[in-house]
């Protein structure tokens, strides 16, 4: 056991925000910046959106057509694993309702799994169910102005119920897949699904 | 895989140096990591690990070739274990002992 | 000294501050007694580990301060106003506290005599702190060795935002003073006192080419600070014709070395 630094206190919660936090959290006020690679640039010319069947079949989106979808805006608290929680972050972009229903319509059939690839590489898998009923988006704005390069713009996954791992910045595609595949930190020790509710940071945490 | 957009003219503030990553080797290796040298599995260019790009937070190191910007190294330190994945890295050969 | 390759696993111990001393209205050294330190070279750092009494924990790099021949270990510390850990080192730590670390680390942004020279040294703010270590070593290591001097000449280029921000200040200048081998240049970015003849700016290519070493004299040249600013120098030395293998960067991150 370690020495307990005199005087040190870390970052504490106040009481007032006590009730709002999973277990083990504290609110900030920033943003923190946390990434894995450099910050991809890609243009908004070149981008694009896909959402691809087990089987190949696929329904892509360039930047103009993906903003022509309906869009929501939504408030929510968001919570990373590193243990800062933000309140009521305001964001704008497509449910991936939205998304799911267009893909159906042109043949993209369903799997109980979803794994988000993104520009840069990184990777982060989830249950089908966990996307679905209003519980994500593809988000493009964040604060009322365009979701910024090094927050995941030009658009980021967004599902606020998980760590915060989970919402990917800079995705390009949601695959569909039959059994889950763990993605970029769920293969390094990370728990597989992330409920900050049951504080399941890591792997083996019930 | 869709290809990211060149970035070389850019900076990445929050990157520093393999030398970053000492410390949680160390954990892993018993001789400097950084000193080593390693084939990345990208592009296949054998570079000193202490000259690896860093990008490290809270969730975990991320070891990163400056050439191919791939990821060699990559570490995650849980309550339990300290989480090590090398397949970016084809071989690695520390420097034997004096 | 630290042999490659046999270097014993690297344990957290104990440390006892023996005193936490101003340096720059935002920067401070610690003096560290370290029972048992095995030595290290000029331009390792060391982790802090602090531990609050939830159990909750956090570790910061920094470089070493002093040189392998001092006694007591220093590091030398900038405080952000809104860092988790520095606030803490710098305004609460006091003599007799204890303090928990592991090193030393990173056997590759390292220099000492035996390396050779000509030595080139490019810091910005906190950067600085790994090249004196390397500049106290050289000071101690070579002594009234006049000739060795002139085989390993230095020239540091230091950036800093203002003149009360320049840490080390008067010791740079008393060791330029006394070692004709030794050229300290600096460069003050936001603001300079009255009188002011030196350069006023960031540190750009034709700064390099004005006070570096030239290429063709083939200098060790260590680069240490922001990210920003280490990317930008070492980029600009490759492009003066430095051979990158000769060129070993320390990034700081984006805060420059202060959380």
């Amino acid at each position: 056991m370690s020495l307990v630094s005199r005087g040190f206190r870390g970052r504490r919660q106040s009481a007032e925000t006590a009730g709002r936090l999973p277990p083990g959290q504290y609110e900030t006020r920033d943003f923190p910046v946390l990434s894995a690679g450099p910050t991809p640039r890609t243009p908004l010319t070149a981008w694009d959106f896909t959402l691809r069947g087990a089987d190949g079949k696929s329904a892509r989106w360039t930047w103009d057509e993906f903003v022509a979808l309906p869009r929501q805006t939504t408030t929510k608290d968001i919570h990373c694993v590193t243990k800062w929680s933000k309140f009521d972050t305001v964001w704008e972009g497509i449910s991936i309702d939205t998304l799911l229903s267009e893909a159906a319509a042109k043949g993209v059939a369903s799997s109980p799994y979803v794994v988000a690839r993104c520009d840069g590489g990184y990777t982060t898998n989830l249950p089908l169910a966990d996307v679905m009923g209003g519980k994500a988006w593809i988000a493009f704005m964040y604060d009322g102005k365009p979701l910024p390069p090094e927050h995941g713009g030009p658009a980021r996954l967004l599902v606020p119920h998980l760590y915060f791992w989970k919402s990917a910045k800079w995705v390009r595609e949601l695959q569909l897949i039959e059994s889950d595949t763990p993605g970029f930190w769920e293969s390094l020790g990370y728990h597989n699904y992330g409920d900050p509710w049951r504080e399941q940071r890591y792997a083996g945490d019930e | 895989m869709k290809k990211r957009a060149t970035r070389k003219s850019r900076v990445d503030a929050h990157r520093v140096d393999g030398n970053a990553a000492a410390g949680v080797l160390s954990e892993l290796f018993v001789p400097d990591l950084t000193v080593a040298r390693a084939k990345c599995a990208g592009c296949g260019v054998t570079r000193t690990i202490g000259v690896l790009l860093v990008y490290a937070h809270g969730m975990g190191t991320v070891m990163r070739c400056p050439g191919c910007d791939r990821v060699v190294l990559r570490i995650a330190r849980t309550p339990t274990h300290v989480w090590l994945d090398a397949t970016g890295a084809t071989s690695i050969a520390v420097p034997a002992p004096r | 000294m630290t042999s490659i390759g046999a270097a014993p696993k690297i344990a957290w111990r104990l440390t006892t501050v023996i005193d936490v001393i101003r340096e720059t209205p935002e920067t401070c050294t610690l003096t560290l007694d370290v029972p048992g330190w095995p030595g290290h070279r000029a331009g390792q750092h060391v982790d802090v580990r602090l531990t609050a009494d939830d159990g909750y924990q956090t570790e910061r790099s920094y470089s070493i301060a002093s040189p392998p021949e001092a006694s007591r270990l220093a590091l030398t510390i900038e405080r952000l106003d809104d860092g988790e850990v520095s606030p803490y080192l710098a305004d609460e730590l006091h003599a007799g506290d204890k303090l928990e670390l592991r090193g030393p680390i990173g056997g590759y942004f390292v220099w000492d005599v035996a390396t050779g020279g000509p030595l080139l040294l490019v810091g910005g703010g906190s950067g600085i702190v790994p090249l004196m270590a390397m500049v106290r070593h050289r000071d101690i290591a070579l002594g009234a060795d006049v000739a060795a001097r002139h085989r390993l000449p230095v020239r540091l280029l230091y950036s800093s935002r203002r003149w009360e921000n320049v840490i080390y200040r008067d010791e740079l200048h008393r060791i330029a003073e006394m070692d004709p081998t030794v050229e300290v240049t600096h460069t003050l970015t936001r603001e300079q006192p009255a009188g002011w003849a030196g350069f006023k700016r960031r540190i750009d290519r034709a700064m390099l080419e004005m006070v570096a070493w030239p290429a063709s004299e083939h200098p060790h040249a260590f680069v240490c600070g922001p990210t920003s600013l280490v990317e930008a120098v070492a980029g600009n030395l490759v492009e003066l014709g430095h051979q990158p293998v000769l060129i070993k960067t320390e990034r700081f991150g984006p805060t420059g070395g202060a959380v």
